[in-house]
């Protein structure tokens, strides 16, 4: 172990909550279980990036009284990021969703070993 | 003559059913009864097919291989959670300046940017001016996952009669004429359209921006929706409404830009003024992009809404 773990702990978390939403996709046969899964390993990377682009006693970055150094405010790039992250996040759970409700009309479960083994039946 | 052709007709057609009055006896259809021994009976079929079928009953191999699987699972989880851990110790401390993702990059960003985009807000000025290329991709993504939705849940209108019937069905379910909700609403939606809008046009001067502010009036439609039926939106709203809106936006955005992109590589003059720092007409294009996002993120979320609902708008 580094010399840093805890002043690092946010990061920390949210390593372990990467964690937890990878275990929920492994563990669980729910396709509806195993995307909120994804959508937590996406909420730990963004408690990621902000946590890496915060320095300690700057303000956000908004120009105020025409001050403009590095002294005064965050790192700006972090929350670009993780505005570019939410939106494919909102995409592709939507995608996801929609293809499981797909799943579901063709075969009325949402257990992905029972799809699969159908699946096998009919020879696909 | 022509009189009993047309009755024939009629009967043909089964527009008139006066031919059958008093010639047959017409009856209501009971509600199925079943009995106790044909619910066990279908049970048990039930049971037979999943064995014998499908065969998923639960032998000893796939119960191990069950555990087995599962134990490697959270071995593997917890290895790369301690992997990762002991990199997030060897990083810098949270909250220090002088580390490397503190560049020149963001010196420049926060130090130049009100200069060249013109913007107060260094996030907006910097993903609508330095990288607009990549929430012009952002946008896109946007449409492509509307478009896939819609291909994936939207109904077939032609297809069957009986999903006329589940169609109304939906249309009973919707709580229509609820009190409360509608007078939440009807307080409620104004202010959220309104804050939504202030959230888009401010967002080179507060935090907030296109993203933010089209969730903002996504949400209110979505509440609107709720509370005074499909019959309401189907007004202003329809499948037509959603791509002219996303197409028009997305098209200004790409000229848009693209004029700025070829000024800007060319070394030519541009002719979008960036105007005065603060005021809400300024910062150049910034601000007509944060409405072209705005306007595509509100009819995405609107259109996911309509269409996990109910399948059409």
């Amino acid at each position: 172990m580094g010399p840093n773990l805890w002043a690092n702990f946010g990061e920390a978390v949210s390593m372990i909550l990467f964690c937890i939403g990878f275990a929920n996709l492994l563990l669980h046969k729910n396709l509806i279980k195993k995307i909120i899964g994804l959508n937590i390993m996406d909420s730990s990377i963004y408690l990621f990036l902000a946590l890496k682009g915060y320095i300690a006693g700057h303000t956000v970055p908004i120009v105020v009284d025409g001050v403009q150094s590095v002294d005064a405010y965050i790192n700006p790039i972090p929350s670009g990021l993780v505005l570019t992250g939410i939106v494919v996040s909102v995409s592709v759970t939507a995608l996801m969703l929609s293809l499981t409700i797909r799943l579901y009309r063709r075969y009325q479960t949402l257990d992905l070993d029972e799809i699969s083994k159908r699946l096998k039946k009919e020879g696909l | 003559m022509k009189k009993l052709t047309n009755k024939l007709l009629n009967w043909l057609n089964a527009e008139d059913t006066s031919v059958f009055d008093n010639a047959m006896e017409l009856k209501m259809q009971e509600p199925k009864e079943e009995k106790e021994e044909t619910v066990e009976q279908r049970m048990r079929d039930r049971l037979h097919i999943k064995d014998e079928v499908y065969s998923e009953s639960e032998t000893k191999e796939v119960k191990v291989l069950r555990i087995i699987y599962r134990t490697l699972a959270i071995i593997l989880c917890a290895f790369i959670a301690y992997n990762l851990l002991i990199a997030v110790s060897w990083l810098p401390r949270t909250g220090e300046f002088d580390k490397p993702v503190n560049n020149e990059v963001s010196a420049r960003y926060i130090e130049k940017g009100l200069q060249e985009t013109g913007a107060v807000n260094i996030v907006t000025g910097m993903i609508l001016d330095y990288r607009a290329f990549d929430t012009f991709g952002e946008s896109n993504v946007l449409n492509i996952a509307t478009i896939t939705v819609l291909i994936l849940l939207r109904r077939n209108k032609k297809k069957l009669p009986n999903e006329i019937e589940e169609k109304e069905n939906d249309r009973l379910l919707e709580p229509k004429n609820d009190v409360i909700l509608q007078k939440a609403a009807t307080f409620l939606v104004p202010a959220i359209f309104l804050f939504g809008i202030y959230v888009i046009l401010n967002g080179h001067l507060s935090p907030g921006g296109g993203f933010s502010g089209g969730a903002i009036i996504g949400a209110g439609l979505i509440l609107y929706v709720s509370a005074f039926g499909f019959e309401k939106t189907e007004k202003f709203f329809t499948e037509k409404t959603q791509k002219v809106i996303s197409l028009s936006a997305l098209l200004f955005y790409c000229l848009a830009k693209s004029y700025s992109f070829f000024t800007g590589a060319n070394e030519l003059e541009s002719h979008i003024p960036l105007g005065k720092a603060g005021a809400i007409l300024s910062s150049g294009l910034i601000l007509p992009l944060n409405i072209c996002v705005g306007l595509v993120v509100a009819v995405t979320m609107y259109t996911f809404y309509c269409m996990f609902r109910k399948g059409e708008f």
